[in-house]
């Protein structure tokens, strides 16, 4: 993580000055590709590459942005359409939790109805506690709006499918379209040769945009070919993932996520019967627990969230006085401990795992260029961030490319692609940085580490100001 | 550089009395080739934009009741007079107006049209004449909505006869806007001195303190001459960010908006600090639909 923030802060102590200073470094000189062949590609204002929740989403605000009523904007994406009219029974395992300010952008152009049209299922509260000890931490909000919501991905992509559908004037997607190469011209050119940049599709076919925004997630080929740097750290850890039904059906408001040694273990509710299971943990272990029986399966989900194994009574007696402490000072401050929902079973076909990284590009733009969602950062699932900071990077570029139109400036200027830089900059990096610190932090059974965490816990817990801040 | 480098000078056989200085044009013929690096010696230039532009768009979109989604400026007809590589021109274009860019260096003329050639939307909305402004009165009487002149009075020969010429060329009611430098001690220190000599934020010897013009006399001269100033406002350079802003004095750079009278000799009410003043506030400010 210091790594993460030395690389972050050189560029961002560099940005204000670094327009006087370097015209050239900042953008990889490459050869570029004939006028003339050039010239016959169509031209586009702005070209996502990458049609996932996050590139979709940038597409259609952009597409939905009055300032961009007369532009032409491509969404380029390898995969098929998705949409749904009506969601089959059974639920994907793949979902997001969608924050609230995350809702909002999405309402902004329509998407959020359509969500709800389909399936989302809101949680009021969110109880975090360790494995080894007592120490707990409940988010919920005083007045009883919710939290968050939990989302199916693929409902969330067929609510954009339908959105870009709506603004299909100005937004042309081109589905099983894959770029293969990208051309970037000079940043200040004095000569022939284009001014923008050059895609070459699979197919053959090209493009040419006066801004390329890379949304094709954490192997990013805009960012492997624009040469920026990455900082990336493979965890040890895979996340499984599965649909699972309740024993007995319940309100299931609330997310459940248990720090064990080996990795933190999510229920995120998606109905009152059915919850998502993201599990993190070593890449052996997720392969056994992808192997074994239902039963086997369900038995140590179980374990996993009810167990006190992990206990030492040294740990607990620490804890118990920690807390009677806190509880003179602060009597509202300790909560009651409230059990998860025991899991009866999980659905066939639905267990899944794919590996963790940690990822972060040291620049989120050069002229012409922006990268957007996971193609910027990558984090641990542990805090339930990762789309909604690409739908954070979204509004923000979405604000000053805005501005740019209405100011008829040239789309594609670093002027404006910096300031929403250091904007999102500034934000992500104290997340993914304080992720991957709990993420450590809550990777290990050592007495001191787990006490030290134990009453931060409960300190937190006990503190509205800082967990309102979360 | 606290001001454009356009007002050139070729000296032109038909015009007996020119608004263009031989010895200005000079100087900017030899950077003729240096207009779009924004990191460059104009860099000023292309972050004057992020003023000028709201305070152009602004101001016409008041005094219109249409509004083109996303063309903010569709159907006006601008003069960009003194327009250089095109730095203003083209933003104006992307907003939707329908640009006449005119500079007597033909070099500058060509950059700008080698420039805006890339774009195709760009390429029909802007025109380019290597032209003083004298040259086109005859052709273009009552022609334009709006003209420009940016950055251009400080460099010309004769002032009086170019603002004669605007308002030959300008429809009644039509709206002229000028930015230029004020002749204050303040700004001989500032714009000459420290912008010149000891920053070199400007190019030495592009600027005559001489020739500065105050804004009253400006007015003045526009007054005299059927014009109806609406709006007066200070401009500010800061070197260190790169940025201009809008201030109260105006003693350093200044920006002004005039109407020429309409027929009857009457020109429309607006209201002339509030309007600039919007500028300070958000960009997006414009979604009137």
């Amino acid at each position: 993580t210091s790594v993460v923030m030395a690389a972050v802060c050189g560029r961002g102590l560099l940005a204000p000055l670094s327009g006087r200073l370097l015209a050239g470094p900042r953008s990889p000189i490459r050869s570029v590709a004939a006028a003339a062949a050039a010239a016959a590609a169509p031209l586009y204002d702005v070209v996502v590459s990458g049609g996932g929740m996050v590139g979709s989403a940038m597409a259609a605000v952009l597409g939905h942005d009055i300032h961009f009523h007369d532009k032409k904007i491509a969404l380029l994406e390898a995969g098929p359409r998705k949409e749904y009219d009506r969601m089959p029974d059974s639920y994907s395992n793949r979902v997001s939790s969608i924050s609230p300010g995350s809702a909002t952008l999405l309402s902004s152009f329509g998407a959020w109805d359509q969500v709800c049209s389909l399936r989302l299922k809101p949680f009021r509260r969110m109880q975090v506690w360790d494995a080894c000890s007592e120490a707990m931490i409940v988010f919920e909000k005083d007045d009883l709006d919710d939290m968050g919501y939990i989302v199916e991905n693929d409902v969330i992509m067929s609510a954009l499918t339908k959105q870009l559908d709506a603004v299909a004037d100005r937004v042309e997607v081109f589905y099983r379209s894959r770029a293969v190469g990208y051309t970037w011209p000079l940043p200040s050119h004095s000569c022939d040769t284009s001014p923008w940049v050059q895609i070459e599709l699979a197919d053959g076919r090209r493009l040419q945009t006066k801004l390329l925004i890379g949304a094709d997630g954490h192997n990013s080929v805009v960012r492997k070919e624009a040469e920026i740097k990455n900082i990336e750290h493979r965890y040890d850890q895979s996340a499984v993932v599965a649909t699972l039904h309740l024993s007995e059906a319940t309100d299931n408001n609330v997310a459940w996520q248990r720090f064990l040694p080996t990795g933190p273990i999510a229920l995120l509710p998606l109905s009152d019967t059915a919850s998502s299971l993201v599990w993190s943990t070593s890449h052996e272990h997720a392969s056994e627990l992808l192997a074994m029986d239902e039963e086997s399966f369900v038995g140590s989900i179980n374990s996993a969230f009810w167990s006190n194994v992990n206990h030492s009574d040294f740990i607990d007696a620490a804890g118990a006085m920690f807390r009677s402490a806190i509880s003179l000072l602060k009597p509202s401050g300790t909560a009651v401990r409230q059990l998860p929902p025991s899991i009866a079973k999980v659905d066939p076909e639905s267990r899944a795992m794919f590996p963790l990284g940690l990822g972060h590009a040291t620049e989120y733009v050069q002229h012409r260029v922006a990268l957007i969602g996971d193609a910027a950062h990558r984090v641990h699932p542990l805090a339930g961030q990762g789309v909604n900071l690409g739908f954070g990077d979204i509004a923000c570029l979405a604000h000053h490319l805005s501005a740019a139109a209405f100011n008829g400036s040239d789309l594609g200027s670093l002027k404006h692609l910096l300031k929403f830089e250091t904007e999102r900059q500034r934000h992500n990096v104290s997340l993914i940085a304080a992720t991957d610190v709990l993420k450590r932090l809550y990777s290990t059974r050592l007495t001191p580490l787990v006490l030290l965490r134990t009453w931060g816990l409960q300190a937190t817990n006990a503190l509205p100001p800082v967990k309102v801040r979360i | 550089q606290l001001s454009l480098f356009r007002l050139t000078v070729k000296r032109l056989l038909s015009t007996p009395r020119s608004s263009v200085d031989s010895k200005e044009m000079k100087k900017f013929q030899l950077l003729a080739h240096k207009w779009w690096d924004e990191e460059g010696e104009y860099s000023a230039l292309h972050s004057m934009n992020d003023i000028r532009v709201p305070f152009i768009r602004d101001t016409l979109l008041n005094m219109s009741s249409n509004y083109h989604l996303g063309n903010p400026l569709s159907g006006i007809k601008i003069l960009d007079v003194g327009c250089g590589g095109g730095l203003l021109s083209e933003p104006l274009g992307r907003l939707g107006a329908s640009v006449t860019g005119i500079d007597p260096l033909e070099d500058n003329i060509r950059t700008a049209d080698q420039h805006k050639s890339f774009d195709p939307v760009l390429a029909k909305r802007i025109q380019y004449k290597s032209s003083s402004l004298e040259e086109i009165v005859e052709e273009s009487m009552e022609t334009f909505d709006v003209i420009v002149a940016s950055e251009v009075v400080e460099h010309v020969a004769d002032l009086e006869m170019f603002i004669k010429c605007c308002s030959r060329v300008l429809k009644p009611e039509g709206s002229l806007f000028i930015t230029t430098i004020n002749k204050t001690q303040l700004s001989y220190i500032l714009g000459i001195v420290v912008a010149e000599k000891i920053m070199g934020i400007v190019p030495e010897g592009t600027h005559e303190w001489e020739k500065f013009v105050p804004p009253e006399e400006l007015e003045r001269l526009l007054e005299s001459n059927g014009f109806s100033v609406k709006t007066v406002n200070g401009m500010l350079y800061n070197p260190l960010s790169g940025s201009w802003s809008w201030m109260e004095s105006t003693s350093v750079n200044y920006a002004m908006h005039a109407v020429k009278s309409g027929a009857q000799g009457e020109s429309s009410p607006t209201d002339a600090p509030s309007e600039v003043e919007r500028e300070q506030g958000s960009a997006t400010a414009g979604t009137a639909a």
